[in-house]
């Protein structure tokens, strides 16, 4: 009874905001076109022959650069600026009352989001594929399923991080610009830019306690048939969202305490 | 056109938006911090690629930071003015607002384009002139009037082309409403111009010289300060810079035309 009640919950939500995103298909595939920076760089790498010196092939190199544009196709989060939006023009209240925590409804905006995306990513690395056909590769399914798990488990990383920014909405009323700060990491030590392993050593001895690593480039390495350590990164995300998930919750029960309800 | 009249309004638009911004100070402090890491980031990636190699694209180390400082000058007067100002249009023709502006008996661009300032730009501004004066020095430019007179021309004409870009994605939005996402393309394109373009290959190039004039906003100004600047690009460059002033002129003019206003 009740988890029939939760799942259909979950699909109205869903079917709700999917309905929403599909009214704005340019702004997604725009979107799309916004996240090929990996190309860019791709681009650098090989036409200077970086990629020696790390010991990748240009297949290889080229196959990641792909993975790591469609992880963060599928890793992006805006959840605070939603948020901050809400909550400045006083939206958050009605949202408060209602039996559910207003960030399913941000979750659920997401997921739609990406279902939306998918198609357009598809093209995007079809005309990929046009201009560099020697990278076509087909990952085997276990390496495929593990691969959309891991992308998976780093959106939650970052949705759960953004999540805790815009907690802090309750207390500063501009918490984006917490979150540009916090962007800033993310785009040069997740491997959206350069592999992690072509960082210097100085930056390598550390970087892999951080989770910066399993946002995008532990997700892209699998996918793309890099050297990877596949348990351990796994383990890594896991534990990154066991450790993120209780501060989330901490920090909305007090925020939700320190609620003004303002432009209300 | 009475440049007085403009001037006064210009100062009590400055006066007004300070005032406003000014009232979250930590934000500018968090932007301030946001600046300099993202400053750290991309020098950290340029090392990363001059790890193993001397030259990239035939640039040196040295001489490829010149092009980073011109860059975070760059972006932070686009965070001064343009994007705040910009941004402002999207909001300006959903809500119907733009009728007020267009209303006033001042020029409607000007209005537009000088309206806001975000004094957190300036941090950013100061510290690639910061960068830009240890170039000089690790480079040894000595500093002769004919270099100051080209550098400021060329610098300007960047200014121009950068504006003109933003301008014109803005104005569309009086068709399609919602560009939120267009902007983000340009400024996912406008990544490139942290790298000497000669280091892309060549439809790379061809690209963002011919549709996009990216390449000439910070390769040209950097090889005048390195004086390896040949004149035909510097007058290209002026040329590219007031046909792009003009069109984006006339484009605004155009499209307001068509400008239906909303809810009203």
């Amino acid at each position: 009874m009740i988890s029939n009640l939760i799942y259909r919950k979950i699909f109205t939500l869903l079917k709700v905001q999917y309905s929403n995103m599909l009214e704005y298909r340019v702004e997604i595939a725009l979107w799309a076109i916004s996240g090929i920076i990996p190309f860019f760089m791709l681009n650098i790498w090989t036409n200077n022959n970086l990629n020696e010196s790390i010991n990748i092939s240009n297949v290889l190199l080229s196959r990641y650069f792909l993975c790591a544009f469609f992880v963060r196709q599928f890793s992006v989060v805006w959840v605070v600026f939603s948020f901050e939006e809400d909550s400045l023009m006083g939206k958050v209240s009605p949202y408060l009352i209602q039996p559910l925590n207003p960030f399913f409804r941000y979750f659920a905006q997401h997921l739609a989001e990406q279902i939306t995306r998918f198609p357009f990513a598809l093209i995007i690395a079809f005309f990929f594929f046009i201009f560099n056909p020697e990278s076509i590769w087909m990952p085997n399914l276990g390496i495929l399923l593990l691969s959309i798990v891991s992308t998976f488990l780093s959106f939650l990383i970052q949705f759960l991080i953004q999540s805790i920014v815009a907690c802090l909405c309750f207390w500063t009323e501009k918490a984006s610009s917490i979150e540009r700060l916090l962007f800033i990491p993310t785009l040069f030590l997740s491997g959206l830019l350069a592999p992690v392993v072509s960082f210097p050593s100085y930056v390598k001895s550390w970087i892999y306690w951080t989770p910066f690593p399993y946002l995008i480039d532990f997700p892209a390495n699998l996918l793309s048939g890099n050297k990877t350590n596949i348990s351990g990164g796994l383990s890594m995300q896991i534990l990154w969202i066991f450790l993120l998930f209780p501060l989330f919750k901490k920090i909305w029960s007090e925020g939700t305490k320190k609620y003004t309800a303002m432009g209300s | 056109m009475n440049l007085r009249k403009y001037l006064k309004v210009y100062k009590k638009f400055l006066h007004t938006s300070l005032a406003s911004e000014l009232e979250y100070k930590t934000n500018i402090l968090v932007d301030l911090i946001t600046a300099i890491l993202s400053l750290v980031g991309s020098i950290f990636l340029l090392s990363i690629f001059f790890q193993n190699n001397g030259y990239i694209g035939g640039w040196k180390f040295e001489q490829a930071l010149i092009i980073q400082a011109i860059y975070t000058i760059l972006n932070g007067i686009t965070n001064t003015w343009f994007n705040p100002n910009l941004t402002e249009i999207v909001k300006h023709i959903r809500e119907g607002t733009l009728d007020f502006v267009l209303l006033k008996p001042i020029d409607s661009q000007f209005f537009i384009s000088l309206k806001k300032i975000n004094p957190s730009g300036f941090l950013e501004i100061m510290l690639g002139f910061l960068l830009l004066f240890f170039c000089i020095r690790i480079n040894q430019i000595n500093l002769s009037s004919s270099f100051l007179t080209l550098s400021s021309i060329t610098l300007s004409c960047s200014i121009c082309i950068l504006y003109s870009l933003w301008f014109f994605i803005s104005t569309t939005t009086i068709w399609f409403v919602k560009t939120w996402n267009a902007i983000e393309v340009l400024r996912s394109f406008l990544y490139i111009g942290r790298f000497p373009l000669n280091s892309f290959s060549f439809s790379i190039r061809i690209f963002f010289s011919v549709f996009i004039p990216i390449a000439f906003i910070t390769t040209i100004p950097s090889e005048v300060f390195l004086g390896i600047s040949v004149l035909w690009k510097i007058l290209l460059e002026v040329i590219v810079a007031i046909i792009f002033l003009i069109t984006s002129r006339k484009f605004w003019l155009f499209a307001i035309k068509f400008y239906s206003s909303a809810s009203s």
